[in-house]
Parts: C-alpha cells; sequence; structure tokens
C-alpha cells in the first residue's frame, strides 16, 4: 500500500519515451523496419507512490521498465530521475545513478543465477559498488534476509533448494541491498502460486512502508495492479492509452480498451461475474513492427471512426489527473 | 444420487523420483453428469492434471503409477481398459485440450492435416469429407477465411488462434466429454475471455460435459456449474459454483479466495496469505496436508486426515474443523 506523498515530489520523469528495435535482413544485415516497442511514452512517477503499468504480452510494458533503467538505450526521449537526464548519462555516471533504482525480474527461475549462493546473490551488488568490508557485507545480507522474512541461516544455500516464492524474496532481497529510492518490479508475481503471490505482494507493501520506497509495478493481472497501485497507466502496443488515479480508472475506464480490459477480468464471484456487462473485442493485437496509422486501437476498437485512422489522438489530460488518448472519451464522463 | 457419464472412485496415482516415490493422486473421487461443467481448482502440485491424465491413460509408466481406483465411463473402467481400447474412446468420445497449443500442435504439419487425422481416424471420413468438415470446425471456432487458412501452419496462427484450432479438433468428433487442462492461462485477458465465450456457446450447441481445470478461481467462477477444490492430491472441498464462492468451508478454501484481490474491490485491505508452502507427499497423507499452514488447525487435524462429508446439499468438505464456529464437527 503507498504512502501518499505528502510533497508531491516527482521521482522520476519519462517524456516521449521511444524504443524501436531495428529489424535486419540480407547479407549486409540492412535495417529493413523498425519493431516499435515502446513509441511515445510519457509519465511522472511521485516519490512514495506505486504507479502501476498493466497492458497484455507485447504492449511494451517491460521495454519500457527496462529502458528506463537504462538496460536498452532509447530511440528517443528523456528520462529524468530525480531531476538528472539518464539519457546521456554513460560509464560511472550511469553505474552510480543505477544504485538508486533496482528491479525485481519475473521469473525467480531464471533471475537467480544457479552456481551463486544466496549470500553471494544478494551481496553481489554491494561488492559491484564497493560497498563495506567483507564482513560489514556479510553482516549486511544476513540483515536483508531477515528483512524478507527468510531465515539467514539459509544464506550458504543455493537457489534451487527455494520454492519459487523464497527464490522471489531472495530477488526482492538483492534489490534493496544498495538501498535504492525506486524499484521497478516487473511482473514480480506472475510466475507464482496463487497463495504465495499474496505472500511476496504483502512483503512488497511492507517493505515500501518501511523504506518509502517508490514502486513501478508492471503487470499483466488487473486486479493485482488495483490492489497495489496508486495510480495505473494502461499501455496498448508502445503507447500508453489512458493514465489515471486508481479508483477513478476502475470505477469510470474513459479508454475503450481499458474498459474491455476491465470487462474480461474474471471476477471471483459467479454472482457478480454473471452482473456485469462484458465487451468482448475481436480479433488480436497487431504487430508493433507494422502498427495501424492513426490510433493504434482502431483495429478491434468498438467505437472507431474514420477519423481514427487518420490522425493519432493526443494524450491529453481529460479531468484533473486524468489522461487519456482516445477522440471521444468525453462520451464515457 | 444423478446418474454419472463419468464416476471416478478412489483414484490413487503415483510418480517415482530420484528422491522417493511421490504420491501426487491420494484418493480422488468424482462424478461427472451429462452436459455439466466441473470446475477443479487447485495450485501447482495439487494434482488436478495427473487425476485427468491417470482417467485418460496418459499418465507416463514408469514413471508413473496409478495404485488403485477406477474411472467408469459408459459402464467400463477406463483404468482397466487396454492402450487400443482407450485410443478409441480418447479423441472421440472424451476429448481433451491443453495448457500450451503451442506445443500441442504440430509444428511440421498444417492446421488442416491436424485437424482431418481424427476425422479420419475416429469417424472414418476420407481425406476430402475430412477437409471439408475441418474447414467447418474453424469456422466454428470463429477463425477467418477458415478454408485458406487449413493451409497454414501452426507457427502463422496467433497464440489465441491457436487455442480455437485446439478447441476444434477436441470437439470434431463431437465428443460426450471435453476435459481443458489450464486451456487459457497462457493467454491474455481479452484472449481468455474470448476463448471462454467460445467454450460456453459451444457448450449449450452440443451439450457435452466439461471439466476444466485452473487455478483461477476466476474464470470457473462464470463457467462452471460445479466446483471442486484440490490440495494435496485429494478433493478438500466440493460444492456448487454459488455456494462455494458465497459459503467457503474449508480452510483452505477460505485463504485462496482470501488472497484474490478483486478488479470490483471498493476498499483496499491487506491481502489474506495463506503462510507456507503446498507439500510435496512422499507417502499417502494420514494427516490432514493442509494442517501445516491452517490456522485452525487442533490436535485431531494431526491425527486423521478428514474424508468429504456433505455439509449442505451438495456441498462436501474435508475438514474437522466447522470453520464458521470453529469448533470440531
Amino acid at each position: 500500500m503507498g504512502i501518499q506523498s505528502t510533497n508531491n515530489e516527482i521521482l522520476l520523469r519519462v517524456e516521449n519515451l521511444m524504443m524501436h528495435f531495428p529489424i535486419r535482413r540480407g547479407v549486409f544485415q540492412r535495417q529493413v523496419g523498425a519493431v516499435r516497442a515502446v513509441d511515445g511514452v510519457s509519465f511522472n512517477v511521485k516519490r512514495g507512490e506505486t504507479l502501476g503499468l498493466v497492458g497484455e504480452s507485447g504492449c511494451g510494458k517491460s521495454t519500457t521498465g527496462r529502458t528506463i533503467l537504462q538496460l536498452y538505450r532509447p530511440t528517443a526521449g528523456s528520462i529524468h530521475f530525480e531531476g538528472v537526464d539518464l539519457v546521456h548519462f554513460k560509464g560511472e555516471e550511469l553505474r552510480k545513478m543505477r544504485r538508486k533504482m533496482q528491479m525485481i525480474f519475473q521469473d525467480p527461475y531464471a533471475s537467480l543465477n544457479p552456481r551463486m549462493t544466496v549470500a553471494e546473490i544478494v551481496g553481489e551488488p554491494l561488492m559491484v559498488h564497493n560497498v563495506g568490508t567483507g564482513k560489514e557485507i556479510s553482516e549486511r545480507v544476513q540483515h536483508l534476509l531477515e528483512l524478507v522474512n527468510l531465515n539467514p541461516s539459509f544464506a550458504n544455500r543455493y537457489p534451487h533448494e527455494f520454492s519459487g516464492g523464497q527464490r522471489q524474496r531472495i530477488g526482492v532481497a538483492r534489490a534493496l541491498a544498495l538501498q535504492p529510492s525506486f524499484i521497478i518490479c516487473d511482473e514480480p508475481i506472475s510466475a507464482l502460486d496463487v497463495s504465495i503471490q499474496a505472500q511476496v505482494v504483502n512483503l512488497l507493501e511492507e517493505l515500501q512502508e518501511q523504506f518509502n520506497l517508490t514502486y513501478l509495478f508492471i503487470a499483466h493481472d488487473l486486479s493485482m495492479v488495483k490492489h497495489i497501485s496508486d495510480r495505473v497507466a494502461v499501455m496498448y502496443l508502445g503507447v500508453i492509452v489512458e493514465l489515471a488515479d486508481r479508483d477513478a480508472l476502475y470505477s469510470n475506464p474513459l479508454h475503450p480498451y481499458t474498459q474491455a480490459l476491465l470487462s474480461a477480468v474474471p471476477i471471483p464471484d459467479p454472482v457478480a461475474d454473471a452482473k456485469r456487462k462484458r465487451t468482448i473485442l475481436t480479433g488480436d493485437v497487431p504487430s508493433p513492427a507494422n502498427p495501424p496509422s492513426g490510433c493504434r486501437f482502431r483495429t478491434r476498437c468498438p467505437i472507431a471512426e474514420a477519423q481514427c485512422a487518420e490522425s493519432r489522438p493526443e494524450f491529453r489530460e481529460i479531468k484533473p489527473g486524468h489522461f487519456v488518448a482516445c477522440f471521444f472519451a468525453e462520451r464515457f464522463i | 444420487m444423478p446418474d454419472f457419464i463419468l464416476d471416478v472412485q478412489g483414484l490413487e496415482t503415483t510418480f517415482k523420483t530420484p528422491d522417493g516415490v511421490v504420491h501426487a493422486v491420494n484418493g480422488v473421487s468424482f462424478g461427472l453428469a451429462e452436459s455439466e461443467t466441473l470446475g477443479v481448482v487447485g495450485e501447482s502440485g495439487c494434482g488436478k492434471s495427473v487425476t485427468m491424465l491417470s482417467v485418460m491413460g496418459l499418465i507416463p509408466s514408469p514413471p508413473g503409477k496409478i495404485i488403485a481406483g477406477k474411472a467408469i465411463f459408459s459402464g467400463q473402467d477406463l483404468i482397466q481398459m487396454s492402450r487400443e481400447e482407450l485410443r478409441h474412446i480418447r479423441g472421440a468420445q472424451i476429448a481433451m485440450i491443453f495448457q500450451d497449443p503451442m506445443t500441442s500442435l504440430n509444428p511440421v504439419l498444417t492446421i488442416g492435416r491436424q485437424l482431418e487425422e481424427p476425422l479420419m481416424i475416429h469417424v472414418g471420413m476420407t481425406r476430402k469429407q475430412a477437409r471439408e468438415r475441418a474447414a467447418e470446425l474453424l469456422g466454428m471456432v470463429g477463425i477467418p477465411n477458415a478454408k485458406e487458412r487449413l493451409n497454414d501452419y501452426p507457427h502463422q496462427y496467433s497464440g489465441g488462434m491457436r487455442q480455437r484450432v485446439m478447441i476444434a479438433m477436441a470437439l470434431s468428433c463431437s465428443p460426450q466429454i471435453l476435459i481443458a487442462d489450464e486451456p487459457t492461462t497462457a493467454l491474455d485477458v481479452t484472449i481468455q475471455a474470448q476463448i471462454t465465450d467460445l467454450v460456453k456457446r459451444l457448450r449449450d450447441e452440443l451439450g457435452m460435459a466439461i471439466i476444466w481445470i485452473t487455478h483461477d478461481l476466476g474464470v470457473v467462477a462464470g463457467l462452471a456449474r460445479r466446483v471442486a477444490v484440490m490440495y494435496g492430491g485429494l478433493i478438500i472441498e466440493e460444492a456448487q459454483v454459488n455456494d462455494l464462492y458465497a459459503n467457503p468451508s474449508h480452510p483452505y478454501t477460505i485463504g485462496l479466495l482470501g488472497s484474490l484481490p478483486r478488479v470490483d474491490e471498493k476498499e483496499r485491505s491487506k491481502l489474506y496469505s495463506i503462510e507456507g508452502l503446498p507439500p510435496v507427499l512422499y507417502e499417502k497423507p494420514n494427516v490432514c496436508p493442509f494442517a501445516p499452514r491452517c490456522k485452525w488447525a487442533m490436535e485431531r487435524c494431526w491425527k486423521e486426515n478428514p474424508t468429504l462429508e456433505m455439509v449442505a446439499p451438495e456441498h462436501r468438505v474435508a475438514c474437522w474443523v466447522d470453520t464458521k464456529t470453529g469448533r470440531p464437527r
């Protein structure tokens, strides 16, 4: 549960971010096109809040997260973290900034090196950044394991000895090692069983409260995003189509895609589920290598008109704090 | 007792592993009535898939072994049947669809070839007849230009379309029972909604019975008539769908429902979490397998494994504690 930030300080400002991956063909590997994974995305994250980033597979949400951390260098746009633009940072400067920004990955089986012990995994960021002596590091590791509710005596075990939920806790401990202010959680619970998901989410919330952490929570599970986020951004095919306070977005979605997405989420209650009006989208998400002209969503949109094919709807603030990229959003207010 | 078209009794399946014999299914009994949809819910390793694979004779043996139980389908016990006999039932009278449509389709054969095969084997159609029927089936599951798309290979289809092909294939011989093993888990929510809608429509048109295996309590809520919850290789609660969600009685079901956030929730509250991990059973449980994680657990739970008892009409629970009062039953 995010702490309501008292000062509204903007920690991260992303402006018109683009990440295009080249498609190369032929003997000379000429560029014949680009996968427009992220294609003009702008948003802010305030200190202490959780911004949820939702969308279906291939919509560019994970790429957005990785580009913010400069794991990919963006094609265009700017990323201001604590007021400085990361895009032009290189080498040592960037390494220093990374101490403040960490990531928790989706797959707890692939994101931990199977040949390293838990102590080595959690202590590695401290070694890389030269924080403290060997003894200090091992004390810090013990403390971190306690923080994530793992028995510190497990420090010398290897990842395969742990369950999925425990591994994800190790990933959380590693992310916390350098005392970052900002953590990108990239689908941290998708690979876990239902009863274990709640354990990890509760842990993330407790840690946020304790250390005033700021989260960018990337997920495709709309109910979990609703639970954990203060504000939510919805992505479709490389663009944000709607961004608003959690309650506003879930109670009065203004973009037809958000509406369809919310109506497709199953509710674990047969009575409430039967009462709902459902919008079933037809077709699949188009390829980001060849996106539709104008509005990205128009090929599946139930209310699309000729105008939608001609120009791209502006991402505009339709109500205070409620942004939407649709020509006809006023109809739903 | 209604007439069941599939009646499973006391099914037990084990697997030999390097660490010992794992008891995956430990005495599962359930019945499936004609044109009924039964949801089977549980987390990974609870035995839900193994139960259905055992019924279908699809357990690789060794290491797997069905050590007890019956599965009566139209008067015959599927467990005792020979491979040859089972082959005539699988795909024809009982069909199955799986979680990952990419690995269940053959990547080097066209969609058309794969759809024609069961029609030629089970129904005895000629290739030409099968071709026509295959195009009809593809159209029925909502794939546009069905005729041309028969010549495509699986990689030319999207995930949702592949799952539609699997459904078309499963329905091709008009089975009486469709067993669906997490068919929408690998799909996005909007595609998941398309597929569940399709299955509902086809079920109502064709009148087949469905067993829908899933870990998602949300999906079965809108689909099933009856739901069975599994834990530790056992059914621990079984009820009509509305009753189960309104009055969950087993501590595990209560915990599972409590740990789910809902898109329609108004207030944000801390999620209920079930501490600990699901068990891996190296012997048949003779105490309640959920006891180590249960906040209601009492002495008896550590001594005897509760059996499924009727607590309300069509509502069975395997628990020594009445969770409403916190007292022994």
